[in-house]
């Protein structure tokens, strides 16, 4: 493990004039560059962590009033009626929404981006590799209302039968169950989901294979791997923590995806039975709160949207700490 | 287990740029062999030629023949992965994989080759360790992260991992050239006792190195910048340090080249 303090041997010593040893840490920081620069980060770290607790603090403090007034259970119940003498209201529904169609455009996303990063980085040949990575980047930044438009008019008439087909097929399994709902089910939107945030993890993971470095690489080729045995014991282990990064971040778009989402959904009707399948339809945290924004007309019902994006918020920051958890456990094999 | 190597007047390429040409050597099973020359002149090219890892490198190819014994290497048969499990090689910067422990990446070849029973695995890298010298080093702490060792512990742990699958020849490009004294001492004995049993080509650009491991010495050389290198002599290193038989070889050796 290299150590990057840039400690040795002379920061321990005394100067000649007597004064104190320099510590690792403190090597140059009397310099005004130093100075100046390690001051405007420590400031704009601390403004970070600020804004972050401010928006929560906002966000509680205007989310406990309507929770107080609640008369069903926030996080069982499926009724969804703010505002008004007796509000009610629960995120079961929001929360199952976007939960599983997040996890299938997860599932979908990232094998096939990580594949198509292996192809591009490790198969392709060279004079499509620069053309293609630069197409993929551009895809990723395609805004969200094109996945949108683009899954109402060109995709949804394509992925019907593939829906009626699994419903026929699998239907007696319960995430598989008939629902009569065909257009925006939990199912389509998370393959669009996963179709829109497919580029971000291509172009992440593609970016950290590709800085695999040759040592590596050719460390597991002079023993006599195969180029896919290279890969496996080159590429992957020095890419997974990119690969992680990127598909929180991609997860994170997913969970908060709002236009595309609002645009393909099918909302359901108050009072329908639970159901578990996919194909049902439903509302997310943000496809919910987007549709009904003119609303926030009283501190009560807004209250209760807000404490809706405050559990995504809270899911999003969970997802991202256990990506912490796992990138941090395996850190001494990556240095 | 020790092979024979049989070169016939090869030439190396990197696309249209001729990077070595017409080498023509034999080298000895269970002998160390020695490349020196100035920097450029194509020592690594050719040796990775030897086991076909300059085919990783883009453009990359070479004319001529190769034999280890009576195979030879570049038939239309032969599939350089085969060749790479034969021919093992140590890189001049110590390359363990970052993220494996100092077990597994004695065993990462094993694995490869499909070794899955424990004892054996076990058993291999307990061996392969103690023939790179560093199983007293590092006994009690097989599962650490093979990164975490010194530079002169991670070359030798680099060592394991290529004896481990019991080549028949080792190729050392430069292996000492980032480590010190004492670390290079101990790789210099562990040439030579590797030589019991395997091949061994080393690259090396400290004359003194060569003059004590090797059994004899190829010198490499190029009539100017952007021509290709060639071999100039190999003759027994007793002959090349004291006696050779070209003047380029003396003036080189003796610090008047160029
Ligand atoms: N990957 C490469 N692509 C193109 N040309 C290369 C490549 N590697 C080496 N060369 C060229 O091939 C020639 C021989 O290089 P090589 O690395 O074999 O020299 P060397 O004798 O090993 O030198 P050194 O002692 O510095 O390691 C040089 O002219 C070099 O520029
Ligand atoms: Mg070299």
């Amino acid at each position: 493990m290299s150590t990057v303090t840039g400690a040795s041997a002379a920061d321990q010593t005394p100067g000649p004039d007597g004064r104190r040893p320099l510590q690792a840490d403190q090597a140059s920081t009397g310099r005004v560059g130093d100075r100046l620069f390690g001051g405007a980060a420590t400031v704009s770290g601390v403004l970070v962590i600020v804004l972050v607790s401010l928006i929560a603090i906002f966000l509680i403090v205007q989310a406990v009033p309507a929770l107080m007034d609640n008369s069903a259970n926030f996080f069982t119940s499926r009724v969804w009626a703010p505002g008004g003498d007796q509000p009610a209201f629960g995120i079961l529904e929001f929360l199952w929404t976007t939960v599983t169609a997040s996890t299938i455009a997860m599932a979908l996303s990232v094998p096939v981006g990580v594949a198509v990063a292996l192809f591009l980085t490790q198969y392709a040949p060279s004079w499509m590799r620069r053309p293609a990575a630069g197409l993929v980047d551009l895809l990723a930044a395609v805004p969200s209302i094109v996945y949108g438009l683009w899954g109402l008019i060109a995709f949804a008439p394509v992925f019907k039968p593939v829906q009626s087909f699994i419903q026929d097929k699998l239907g007696w399994f319960p995430l598989f169950a008939p629902t009569g709902i065909s257009g925006g089910t939990i199912c389509f939107i998370g393959v669009v989901l996963a179709i829109m945030v497919l580029p971000i993890v291509t172009a992440l993971s593609r970016e950290v294979f590709d800085q695999t470095p040759t040592a590596h690489k050719e460390g597991a080729l002079a023993l006599g791997a195969t180029q896919w045995e290279m890969i496996r014991t080159a590429v992957l282990p020095f890419g997974r923590p990119g690969v992680i990064s990127a598909s929180m971040l991609a997860l994170g778009r997913a969970l908060g995806e709002t236009i595309a989402v609002t645009f393909l959904v099918s909302a359901l009707a108050d009072g329908n039975p639970w159901s578990w399948s996919l194909f049902n339809g439903g509302e997310t945290f943000a496809s919910k709160i987007a549709n009904n924004a003119s609303e926030f007309s009283n501190p009560n019902k807004t209250g209760a949207y807000i404490a809706a994006g405050l559990v995504l918020f809270v899911l999003t920051f969970v997802v991202n700490s256990i990506a912490r958890v796992v990138i941090e456990r395996r850190k001494a094999f990556t240095e | 287990m020790a092979k024979r190597i049989d070169v016939t007047d090869l030439n190396v390429y990197y696309g249209s740029f001729k990077a070595v040409e017409g080498v023509s050597m034999t080298v000895e099973p269970r002998s160390v062999t020695a490349f020196i020359g100035p920097s450029g002149c194509g020592k690594s090219t050719f040796l990775r030629t030897l086991n076909r890892m300059h085919e990783v490198i883009p453009g990359g190819r070479v004319e001529g023949k190769v034999m280890l014994d009576d195979q030879d290497l570049y038939a239309s048969s032969m599939d350089p992965v085969t060749v790479r499990r034969t021919v093992g090689m140590v890189f001049q910067r110590p390359n363990p994989f970052p993220t494996m422990s100092i077990y597994d990446n004695v065993a990462a070849g094993l694995r490869l080759n499909g070794v899955k029973n424990k004892k054996t695995l076990d058993g291999i890298v307990e061996q392969s360790l103690k023939g790179a010298n560093l199983w007293t080093e590092v006994k009690d702490r097989l599962s650490k992260p093979g990164a975490g060792l010194s530079g002169g512990q991670q070359q030798r742990l680099c060592i394991a991992r290529a004896i481990a699958v019991q080549p028949q020849v080792l190729l050392m490009d430069e292996p000492c050239s980032a480590l010190d004294p004492i670390s290079t001492l101990a790789i210099e004995d562990l040439v030579n006792e590797l030589k019991n049993d395997f091949t061994i080509v080393i690259v090396t650009h400290n004359m003194q190195q060569a003059a004590r491991v090797s059994d004899r010495t190829a010198f490499f050389n190029l009539k100017a910048t952007g021509e290709p290198g060639r071999l100039v002599e190999i003759d027994d290193t007793t002959r090349i340090f004291n006696n050779p038989t070209e003047q380029a070889t003396e003036d080189y050796i003796s610090g008047r080249f160029g």
